[in-house]
């Protein structure tokens, strides 16, 4: 395409006229940022109110805070959640990484390449209900064929485990594809072993995107409350099942002050993991 | 099949890879198998089941569960079912369309930020998601709630009666699940929109069509993946979405996932909510291939 200098001028101008926005729309994009946040706002304000009952502001107090910490039941169930996360996490990473090298490093026909993608991939587009029941029913069933299993901890690890190993498998996955072929092997070249190349020169170049699939299995783990919910047994209440349940039950201001804080703390969290997997890559 | 390649460097026979490989996946795919493909098995084999009068299970071969949901059961055919799938998509589809509506001018915003602060922007808008859905939508309730601002304007206007809170109605649903939903649907926009070739946009408005025009002929075609993403990442959680119909919704706003709730938990009729299950997955999987077909996807992992 060719085209005059002068015009090419012209063009530029009329080119940073089209490319603002329109302020009605610019202010539709503000607005829905507000939006998004009112909520939330609203709860943080609320957890600082003196009052017990209604909205009427009656003076900035802690007390909720405090009194959480004195409450068990909340404890507890903070503790079940970081477990659950934790657990999962570590060995959905150890899976899903697994899975990934397994199926990315491997000359493996193409339909079973498309298989194992269409099943991983399973997890990641399915109505999370659906999966929670599809987990619900196969454990139920296994009770009522081998007898023994109750649902609690170790159900809900599982089917938490069953969705992470997928997003860990496709972040790892699409770490070693964008990786290539050199570096491998070059270290073959220079006769590492297997094992060799595979400690000391594939799993260092993936890394971060280990470290960024574990974050975000953890992630996932701490914000589902669908799957939680339908594997919990009665001795496994995690956070958000306990929050939910003392919507039904009735609200008292230290929800809002747990709800707060699981909120600080899990923006906190992904914060602080997001810049730990960012520096190992600019390294 | 032995053959010798040279695979990564090294000199490798098939059989050996293949038995490498295999040890590589035998734990995570064994796992899959067990957990994943097994309880689509176990989903099968319950909606055929049925309950007896004593509330044991018969694992029979029967369509009765998925009759019922078509409105058949012992008492001739009603349509409270039907009006349930039929909440659900509807409640679906708008939330989708005011989602795109909202997404795209939020898509657009972004990408005119200097490059620096794009990220920046892109994290102001998935930090809300980073907390759980139920907190989430109790946010919601409170701000809705009778004496928060918003209902006071509302009862001011005299839509509502005094005191009276938003919710639970179906606005209350259709905001609950467009805030949810919109970081699924800006995202993949965005990706489009940071690399849309302006000079089309330009030239339509060099040859004087207005902004629909240029909308529909400039930006839509260049934003068409991303328009796919955005839909399917919006619509298909939404089909299955049950806290926030649960929580900001009334009776009459209960969807799929409300019915299917309903029966691990009051009802305790596994049979008939693993039917209800299939049918929603049946559902999600023809929207997921009529939109796939219609459309690359963008990744946003």
């Amino acid at each position: 395409m060719r085209r005059s200098p002068a015009g090419s001028a012209v063009k530029l101008r009329a080119g940073a006229g089209t490319n603002r926005l329109h302020p009605a729309l610019s202010a539709l994009a503000v607005g829905t940022l507000v939006f998004l946040y009112l909520p939330l706002a609203a709860v943080a304000g609320m957890s600082l109110n003196t009052a017990r009952f209604g909205a009427a502001w009656k003076g900035f107090s802690l007390r909720w805070y405090a009194q959480l910490l004195n409450n068990e039941v909340v404890l507890h169930a903070a503790a079940n959640t970081l477990v659950l996360a934790a657990v999962s996490t570590a060995i959905s990473t150890v899976l899903g990484t697994l899975l990934a090298i397994g199926l990315e490093r491997f000359p493996w026909p193409r339909w079973m390449r498309r298989i194992v993608d269409g099943v991983v991939y399973v997890p990641v587009v399915t109505p999370d209900i659906v999966f929670a029941v599809g987990m619900l029913l196969a454990f139920e069933a296994a009770r009522q064929v081998l007898g023994g299993l109750r649902l609690g901890m170790g159900t809900m690890i599982a089917a938490h485990v069953t969705f992470q190993i997928s997003f860990v498998a496709l972040v790892v996955g699409s770490r070693l594809a964008t990786l290539g072929r050199s570096v491998e092997e070059a270290a073959r070249d220079l006769y590492a072993g297997t094992w060799h190349a595979l400690r000391r020169v594939t799993l260092p170049l993936i890394a971060p995107g280990i470290v960024s699939g574990a974050m975000l299995a953890f992630t996932l783990s701490l914000d589902d409350f669908v799957i939680s919910f339908f594997t919990s047994g009665p001795s496994s209440v995690t956070l958000p099942l306990y929050i939910y349940g003392s919507l039904r039950r009735g609200i008292t201001p230290e929800i809002h002050a747990l709800s707060t804080i699981v909120f600080l703390v899990t923006v906190a969290l992904v914060l602080g993991l997001q810049v730990l997997a960012r520096n190992p890559e600019k390294e | 099949m032995n053959r010798l390649l040279v695979w990564y460097g090294e000199l490798a026979t098939t059989r050996k890879l293949t038995s490498r490989g295999l040890a590589l996946l035998a734990v995570p795919l064994a796992w899959i198998i067990l957990l994943l493909v097994a309880p689509l098995g176990a989903m099968m084999a319950w909606s055929a089941a049925s309950r007896s009068a004593s509330g044991d299970i018969e694992w029979t071969l029967s369509a009765a569960n998925f009759l019922r949901l078509a409105g058949f059961d012992s008492f001739g055919w009603t349509r409270s079912y039907l009006v349930i799938l039929g909440t659900t998509i509807l409640v679906s589809a708008v939330t989708t369309i005011v989602t795109i509506a909202l997404a795209y001018p939020l898509a657009f915003a972004i990408a005119r930020r200097p490059p620096a602060h794009r990220y920046l922007w892109l994290a102001l808008i998935i930090i809300p998601f980073c907390t759980n859905l139920v907190i989430r939508t109790y946010a919601w309730m409170l701000l809705l709630g009778s004496q928060m601002p918003p209902a006071r304007l509302v009862q001011w206007l005299h839509f509502i009666g005094p005191s009276e809170a938003l919710y639970p109605s179906r606005f209350a649903v259709y905001i609950g699940m467009v805030s949810n939903s919109l970081p699924f649907a800006v995202l993949p926009l965005y990706t489009n929109v940071e690399r849309l070739d302006w000079a089309i946009v330009e030239a339509s408005r060099d040859l004087y069509s207005g902004p629909v025009r240029t909308f529909m002929h400039g930006i839509l075609p260049q934003t068409f993946p991303g328009l796919v993403t955005a839909i399917i990442l919006t619509f298909i959680p939404a089909m299955g979405a049950f806290v926030i119909p649960d929580l900001l919704g009334g009776g009459k706003s209960w969807m799929l996932g409300n019915l299917i709730q309903h029966q691990f938990g009051v009802s305790r009729d596994f049979p008939f909510g693993a039917a209800v299950s299939l049918v929603l997955t049946f559902l999600t999987m023809i929207g997921l291939l009529v939109l796939r077909r219609s459309g690359d996807e963008v990744s946003i992992l």
